[in-house]
């Protein structure tokens, strides 16, 4: 409904735009493309995270995006949360475990590692963010924490009403989307230079210096989802989504309960007001 | 306040504690038998929405600062702590992001209330200063909470605005580093604005008790814009008003509840979840939606000191209002002139605000200028000139009278204040 929505008002947004971008500069501005809206479980009112998608882009994460990014502030317990991929207690356990974290120091003043326990954060990549310039053409890997509310899909102004009334709040998932599943060659005429990669959905230029990360069949996935890049780009997406807004589905339905109860307190307020000034001209 | 109490203690102890501290009598005076103007409508409800707004305020971010970490190491990573483990952290900090947001949309309805019924002519100059020094302190106190997060645009807002002291002449830089605790924005800088945004809020409250003092004191302005001149033009306080108040602050929660629960972010900037980095300055740097007509007004002026100076002027000038505006008539109900141009500078205000957020170049910046211009036009010529050439409608006699006739007169006189 809020896609039919969105489109319905496309025309009107789009002369609007016309008139509001009036004076706008000719500066090359980015990203060169638009990205487009994608449907996700998790929007509106009443969206909810889809739990196995959730633990397949985790898988996705794990086995791709880990190499190089951190996740510092998501502890392993978090993935048993409800509201998140909800992974059983014991499947944390064993997840943390596979995991070798340095702790310390022990009684001798010596750091010593360790099988990862689930109150652990996930071990970054790299020790430091000169070590992860120096591993990666000089271009440090952002952690990906937050990575889906640090990132937008720019949108004009004048969506703004209808942003408003959707509830719409995964500009971060939209653009993590577009910019995973957008890699191409760079049209003839545009050069890029060496060591990035020509993307035009790319906020802050025609290529970044990271490589297209997801290839078909790179991930194996048991629940038999397809093994594309368009769905790994979905879930992963969705799973950051989920890492950067960890209680969505709490709030979202505390807000509901909130708003209900709010609008009758409101209505039985206006009655009282009514029969208080019922005998008064004003 | 001024007059004597006709408050009757019911209970012994009420007649002990009023003997000796008589608060219950003050309560009783000022939000009990208060007698108020009979034809306000909800605009007036604001007052008590913008004090509802700063108590939420001062309650959530006396939570938020049992978690956070002033120090530029560890902000950005206590804020995610709150965000995630602690209980409910997340509601109160989107409360508190979002509660800051609606305060200004409060704050500005009712200064815009104000002007439209001239609220801030004789005898109320003083109310009226009061509020301008309420709205500069919300200034200061946002800003600062604006830096705690310690994300991207924190700092670099920090960096952006404690830059514009450097502008005075001979101090400025030494003003600069005496601001910072040091030689960039850093570390002693976001301890000094977490102290400060912590203090501020109080002195809000402070002035807002004089504000409250003062309203009690001159009594308030209603829609036609004329004093209240027998008790037939009044209603006590409670219930009338306060059922009305309470009402009205539900609404409002409603709204704020909607803006925080279903669109968290929307309001704010999400390279202010990149955490802040002084090597690397954003593409844009953009402070809160509320600061973007000033900002504006900042940078439609080629000269740094000018600039700062504009800003500055652009919020100090409201206090010189009720003598810029020379009309005696209030309301701008009866001020056919006044009411277009109230208008226009409404219109005027928001476009300042939406080319706040523009790049400062090409067209932008000239309509920028010429707003900025026209801004300043309001209050220095167009405010005392019309309210010399224009010709106000006639004034009801009373505001019973003019109650009354629209109301065809049938209900009229049943309740009285006593």
């Amino acid at each position: 409904m809020h896609r039919r929505l969105r489109h319905g008002l496309s025309a009107a947004v789009l002369s609007a735009a016309v008139v509001f971008g009036a004076g706008a500069a000719v500066a090359a501005s980015y990203p060169l493309e638009r990205t487009e809206l994608q449907r996700w479980s998790f929007s509106g009112y009443f969206g909810r995270f889809d739990q196995a998608q959730l633990q397949r882009g985790f898988q996705v994460y794990r086995e791709v995006c880990a190499s190089c990014h951190s996740l510092n502030f998501i502890a392993f317990r978090h993935l048993g949360n409800e509201g998140g991929p909800h992974f059983g207690e014991e499947e944390v356990k064993a997840l943390a475990a596979e995991y070798i974290v340095t702790d310390g120091p022990d009684e001798f003043g010596d750091l010593f590692e360790r099988d990862g326990k689930p109150f652990d954060t996930f071990p970054a990549p790299f020790p430091n963010d000169q070590a992860a310039a120096a591993a990666n053409g000089g271009a440090v890997p952002p952690d990906l924490s937050v990575m889906a509310k640090a990132r937008a899909a720019p949108r004009h102004i004048a969506w703004m009403p209808v942003d408003m009334l959707t509830a719409y709040q995964e500009a971060g998932a939209d653009y993590l989307y577009a910019l995973l599943t957008g890699y191409e060659d760079p049209p003839p005429g545009t050069e890029v230079t060496d060591g990035t990669y020509y993307n035009p959905y790319f906020l802050a230029g025609k290529a970044l210096a990271m490589s297209a990360p997801l290839s078909d069949g790179i991930v194996t996935y048991d629940d038999g989802s397809p093994e594309t890049v368009d769905q790994y780009a979905r879930d992963v997406s969705a799973f950051l989504m989920w890492t950067a807004e960890p209680h969505l589905m709490e709030r979202k339905r505390i807000g509901f309960q909130v708003i209900v109860f709010l609008v009758v307190f409101a209505g039985l307020l206006y009655l009282t007001k009514k029969k208080v000034w019922a005998d008064t001209a004003h | 306040m001024s007059a004597e109490s006709t408050y009757q203690p019911k209970s012994g102890f009420g007649r002990w504690m009023e003997a000796r501290l008589p608060i219950m009598g003050l309560v009783h005076d000022s939000f009990v038998v208060y007698p108020t103007p009979r034809n306000l409508n909800y605009l007036w409800a604001f007052g008590a929405i913008l004090t509802m707004m700063l108590v939420l305020q001062i309650l959530t971010g006396i939570v938020l600062a049992m978690h956070y970490i002033p120090d530029a190491a560890m902000a950005f990573a206590s804020i995610e702590h709150i965000m995630r483990d602690v209980n409910y952290g997340w509601l109160l900090r989107y409360l508190h992001a979002n509660g800051a947001s609606m305060f200004f949309v409060a704050v500005y309805i009712h200064m815009a209330r104000s002007m439209y019924y001239g609220s801030y002519k004789e005898p109320r100059e003083v109310l009226w200063i009061l509020g301008v020094i309420i709205f500069l302190l919300m200034i200061a106190t946002a800003f600062m909470g604006y830096v705690l997060p310690w994300g991207q645009m924190s700092f670099w807002a920090a960096t952006v605005i404690t830059n514009l002291f450097s502008a005075i002449p001979l101090f400025g830089e030494g003003i600069t580093t005496w601001l910072w605790g040091g030689f960039a924005v850093d570390s002693p800088t976001l301890n000094r604005f977490y102290s400060l945004h912590y203090l501020l809020p109080f002195m809000i409250v402070g002035v807002v008790v004089l504000h409250v003092w003062a309203l009690h004191v001159v009594g308030q302005n209603n829609p036609l814009g004329i004093e209240v001149r027998s008790k037939q033009d009044t209603v006590r306080f409670t219930p009338h008003a306060t059922v009305k108040d309470v009402f009205a602050s539900v609404v409002f929660l409603v709204v704020l509840a909607w803006l925080m629960f279903y669109l968290p972010n929307f309001l704010g900037h999400p390279d202010n979840y990149i955490p802040a980095n002084s090597l690397q300055t954003p593409a844009h740097i953009v402070p809160e939606w509320y600061f973007l007509p000033f900002y504006a007004i900042l940078r439609a002026i080629p000269d740094k000191l000018m600039g700062v100076i504009a800003l500055f002027a652009s919020i100090g000038i409201l206090a010189f209002l009720p003598w810029l505006d020379t009309s005696r008539v209030r309301s701008a109900r009866f001020r056919p002139l006044y009411f277009w141009f109230f208008w226009i500078f409404m219109i005027v205000v928001v476009g300042l605000g939406y080319l706040g957020a523009q790049t400062p170049e090409g067209g932008f910046l000239l309509a920028a200028r010429l707003l900025t211009a026209y801004y300043f036009a309001h209050f220095l010529i167009i405010l005392p000139i019309i309210g010399l050439i224009e010709r106000p409608r006639p004034l009801p006699s009373s505001i019973a009278e003019s109650v009354l006739a629209s109301s065809g007169g049938e209900a009229g006189e049943a309740a009285p204040a006593e």
